[in-house]
């Protein structure tokens, strides 16, 4: 078959819903934009453990504790899972690493943000988690079958957290007043930053028409960003907590819930890594990883003597 | 001692062990040399921390001040720490995490199979559940201390470190006092020193297997965490995991 032929062949697939697998022919550049997606991807899951993580040790009861370990251990399930993914592409485990690192590669701008207080933990569980799943849930249908069913298996995951975030948030706002306090300040920092998960708008998202033409995203930013909008607002009232957004409207049409102005310029320079913590994310990976080299290496050198000790004993057999 | 109070002491001190390893291993949540490694870390303090659960439910039965699991977590001060010394050793590398968990695990391993037998049905079917778990502890960080010691140069020497610094506290294990010999004689718990000399020769076998010296120094008799007698170490583990909780007494989460 020529190239264009397989382009046509290609194009066909994707018109007719059809997966793309791994072993398939597919043009360099979609397969490209997926190892950038999926690796990305990847990275936010195993960044992400950071600021959560950073709660274990100080969760208030044994309960929390215990659930709280197990939803950071579940981020980092997702990151293997996601990794997986990227290799059916061709992509290295070690190489995709290394460009995170290396400060070449990307991850949700949300988790440079530092997670201060308890409020912070059940906030990112009801709404970051819940924005990656709205994400995950579009991704769920996504032309290349590996990340589709990686996508389904984590969104049931992300459900779960987000359920477990709510009820954090839920015993707070019922609480003392310090505990209410809490949870109303956790809400005011992580709300716009939130929404900005969602990539930039439309007019200015680089590779956004590329990527729904090719079925790997099926919804725009904008879009899936009014999805997650109308789903937290009632949430936040079920809450009862305030929406820091002043300007937050029902548009009696459409039944949508209208945000007031996002501030790009904040997250523009988050994505140039000048957030608060986007410095020390990198640095506590990067100290991991290099640090955990001799391990790695030592477990390297021993399955090479056990295989040199086999062929030892096969041919003295 | 009254029954009620010796019961509580005794289910205390395990209780404490699987707290205080548990929290130990979580501190590793998304600092593993590997993701895998993470994950597996997570899971083995899951487990305690589960099995620290089911232990403290047990004990608070016969408490007789009646406090609750999470009071005796978060409000207990360090004297009423019962758990041994060995456990609240901080994480260090990754050789001395995998270490102080292959010796735990032995002990653990051993301590539930023989709860199984326990005179209490509630104690002897939990013993059967996390046996499960703890062999396959066991077979993992066992896995890792022949790794590591049979690794490169540079593992070797780190595990053989963990080796001499730590094995000298796994007496602990078995050290005994009235508490523990008043519930061994009821059936309640087991008599940790009948699998002291098992424990001692698993453990030889496996440094033979890893390629790793005996230590000289075998044991300290200056340690006492069951008499609530602890380290610095422990003071830090518990501000830190009670800071929350006392900031807002009275408080539910
Ligand atoms: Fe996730
Ligand atoms: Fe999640």
């Amino acid at each position: 078959m020529t190239e264009a032929s397989r382009q046509f062949d290609f194009e066909g697939r994707i018109a007719r819903d059809e997966k793309i697998e791994p072993n398939d022919w597919m043009p360099s550049r979609y397969r490209r934009q997926l190892v950038r997606m999926i690796s990305q991807h990847a990275h936010s899951e195993v960044v992400g453990m950071l600021p959560e993580g950073n709660w274990i040790t100080r969760a208030p009861s044994l309960r929390r504790k215990i659930s709280l370990l197990a939803k950071v251990q579940d981020e980092a399930g997702h990151g293997l899972y996601l990794y997986g993914a990227a290799e059916t592409l061709g992509a290295e485990r070690e190489d995709l690493i290394n460009r995170l690192l290396g400060g070449d590669a990307r991850y949700s701008s949300i988790f440079n943000y530092p997670s201060v207080t308890w409020g912070d933990v059940g906030v990112i569980g009801w709404l970051v988690d819940q924005a990656a799943m709205v994400n995950q849930t579009m991704l769920t249908k996504c032309s290349y079958g590996p990340y589709a069913r990686a996508m389904i298996q984590i969104c049931k995951e992300e459900n779960f957290h987000k359920r477990q975030g709510m009820e954090i948030m839920a015993v707070l706002s019922a609480g003392t007043s310090a505990q209410r306090a809490m949870a109303q300040d956790a809400l005011d920092r992580w709300w716009w930053p939130t929404l900005m998960m969602f990539g930039p708008p439309d007019e200015e998202s680089p590779h956004s028409s590329e990527l729904i033409g090719w079925k790997v995203k099926m919804k725009s930013n904008d879009e899936l960003r009014q999805w997650f909008v109308d789903l937290a607002v009632p949430q936040a009232e079920a809450l009862d907590l305030q929406i820091p957004d002043p300007e937050l409207v029902r548009d009696s049409k459409t039944g949508h819930w209208i945000s007031g102005p996002i501030n790009w310029d904040e997250f523009r320079s988050i994505l140039e890594g000048e957030g608060p913590c986007n410095r020390e994310r990198i640095e506590s990976r990067r100290e991991s990883h290099f640090g955990g080299a001799w391990v790695r290496e030592a477990a390297r050198a021993y399955e090479e003597k056990c295989r040199k000790k086999k062929a030892l004993e096969r041919e003295s057999l | 001692m009254v029954w009620e109070e010796l019961r509580f002491q005794a289910l205390l001190r395990h209780a404490d062990d699987r707290l205080v390893l548990g929290h130990r291993l979580s501190e590793w949540c998304g600092h593993g040399p590997t993701l895998e490694e993470d994950i597996a870390l997570s899971n083995v303090a899951l487990d305690l921390l589960g099995q620290a659960k089911v232990i403290f439910e047990q004990s608070i039965k016969t408490d007789l001040k009646k406090r609750s699991v999470d009071d005796l977590i978060y409000f207990r001060e360090i004297r009423g720490y019962r758990n041994v010394i060995l456990v609240e050793q901080p994480n260090g590398d990754f050789a001395c995490t995998i270490l102080r968990q292959y010796f735990f695990d032995v002990f653990n391993r051993l301590w539930l199979n023989s709860l199984q037998s326990s005179i209490d049905k509630d104690l002897s079917s939990f013993a059967r559940s996390a046996l499960k778990e703890a062999i396959y502890h066991e077979r993992h960080t066992k896995s890792w201390v022949v790794r590591l010691g049979d690794g490169t140069k540079e593992s070797n020497e780190r595990i053989q470190e963990a080796v001499s610094v730590f094995y000298p506290l796994s007496y602990e294990f078995f050290a005994q006092d009235e508490i523990d010999q008043k519930v061994f004689s009821k059936g309640l718990l087991p008599n940790t020193a009948c699998f002291e000399n098992v424990w001692k020769e698993e453990v030889a076998l496996t440094l033979l297997e890893a390629t790793l010296q005996f230590p000289k120094r075998t044991s300290t008799q200056m340690l006492r965490g069951r008499e609530g007698r602890h380290t610095e170490h422990l003071d830090r583990i518990l501000s830190e995991m009670q800071s929350l909780a006392r900031a807002h007494p009275g408080a539910s989460w």
